[in-house]
């Protein structure tokens, strides 16, 4: 698939997170977007899985045949989408089936992350390192196009890290795209960098700063 | 479809694990029901011509129980984005949240009605009419229930917001759950009537309270 975009602008709770950002993806390419702690990386993403309205500009995918965007692209972010009780196999099976497009079982793409053990641990009992690898692993049970990756390695051992880093390479050599948020190098090879500027809230906002983080999805 | 019916399961399986919002709201509809005889007194002739009153109430007061959790739980952990990026609409998985939710709460209280019909002193006749009333106007409940829940999803202790704003609107089916129960003792109205307008009630909360739910939904993103 083909992921362009084009003079996106934010505006959130009355402020304006970013503006004028555009940036084009091909098949088997990756993006990095980087920047300070609340420039608007999450934001970025979110608009991008279309949980948010840009208030001026354009996201279009192209040659996905006739699905919408949202059914095109997988997230994992700060908020990991697993129930606690259940346990890690349940989650990924109920991806799986609510998802659509299914390729690895659960116990494949667990075992991948280093997890086979905790297949039939509730995922509460996981620590947050293990959580998000169950959330990476979900990016394996069912094949989407775009990868949406709000600092994946956040709470990674190095381990983890190389066996993301091989995930995304083999997802880019069959033509998937790889959008991450990140502040660290993920192992992305010729990514693309869209770094996001913005300036520093002055004090009297920084009040209302706080209310809009309150509100921010993931 | 493969998707609902996950859905669904899944939804089954947390109200299983967790301890169940569903074995609560039953045990909360058995004290309410068990609190009424205590404040009336053991007037039994009193009692049993309130009792359907007394069983409507409390239903309608534990069907509040767990809702303001239908849609806040999914929405916190994120659950609710994956359920957006589905192929399936967002009514249907309002649809399927709701049936999962009525089996766990709306089901079993109609079930058990029958057996805390006793402690209200109705007689056979009074407990099967109002066991009948329940399990075609329940669903109505938790369908106007589902629309305050998905307004409220994003709101932090949202359940007093939720319970006002969806107990007027639990009015009607209310009345009619009532007066439903209430013509099968006897009076001028047959038991059909009611029970057909009942019944329509939950058909056309059905109908807006999936449309409604999800359109809340999307607002709210």
């Amino acid at each position: 698939m083909r992921l362009t975009a084009q003079d996106l602008a934010v505006r959130r709770s009355g402020r304006r997170i970013f503006a004028n950002l555009s940036f084009a993806l091909g098949p088997g390419e990756a993006l990095m977007v980087t920047g300070r702690n609340g420039a608007g990386k999450s934001t970025l993403l979110a608009v991008l899985a279309g949980r948010l309205k840009p208030e001026a500009g354009t996201v279009a995918a192209s040659e996905v045949g006739e699905a919408t965007l949202s059914e095109c692209l997988h997230v994992v972010g700060h908020r990991d989408g697993l129930k606690s009780p259940l346990t890690a196999e349940e989650n990924l099976a109920f991806a799986r089936d609510l998802l659509g497009a299914p390729t690895a079982t659960p116990r494949a793409a667990l075992e991948e992350l280093g997890l086979g053990h905790a297949l039939r641990l509730p995922v509460a009992y996981l620590s947050a390192g293990q959580r998000r690898r169950v959330a990476l692993a979900r990016l394996l049970v069912c094949r989407r196009p775009l990868w949406l990756l709000d600092e994946p390695t956040a709470a990674l051992d190095a381990a983890s890290q190389a066996v993301l880093a091989g995930m995304m390479a083999r997802h880019r050599a069959t033509g998937g795209l790889v959008i991450a948020a990140t502040h660290q190098a993920l192992g992305l090879a010729d990514a693309q960098e869209l770094r996001i500027e913005a300036p520093a809230p002055a004090p009297p906002t920084l009040a209302r700063t706080t209310v809009a983080a309150d509100e921010v999805w993931w | 479809m493969r998707a609902l019916r996950a859905l669904v399961a899944r939804d089954l399986a947390l109200a299983a694990r967790v301890g169940g919002s569903g074995a609560l709201s039953l045990v909360f509809f058995l004290m309410i029901v068990a609190l009424v005889p205590f404040a009336l007194g053991p007037d039994l002739n009193l009692l049993s011509r309130i009792g359907p009153a007394i069983l409507w109430l409390a239903a309608v007061l534990s069907t509040l129980i767990g809702l303001d959790r239908l849609f806040q739980a999914d929405e916190e952990d994120g659950s609710l984005d994956l359920m957006t990026g589905s192929p399936a609409p967002l009514e249907g998985v309002v649809l399927a949240k709701v049936l999962a939710h009525w089996l766990t709460t709306g089901l079993p209280l109609a079930l058990a009605s029958p057996l805390f019909g006793l402690l209200v002193a109705l007689d056979g006749r009074a407990m099967a009419a109002t066991a009948l009333t329940l399990l075609v106007g329940t669903p109505a409940l938790t369908f106007v229930g589902a629309v305050g829940a998905a307004l409220t999803a994003s709101i932090r202790r949202g359940g007093l917001i939720l319970a006002v704003v969806v107990l007027p609107l639990m009015i009607p089916t209310l009345i009619f759950g009532v007066s439903a129960s209430e013509s099968a003792l006897g009076g001028t109205v047959p038991f059909t009537t009611p029970l057909a307008i009942l019944c329509a009630l939950s058909l056309i909360a059905g109908v807006i309270g999936t449309l409604a739910a999800a359109a809340a939904l999307r607002w709210s993103e």
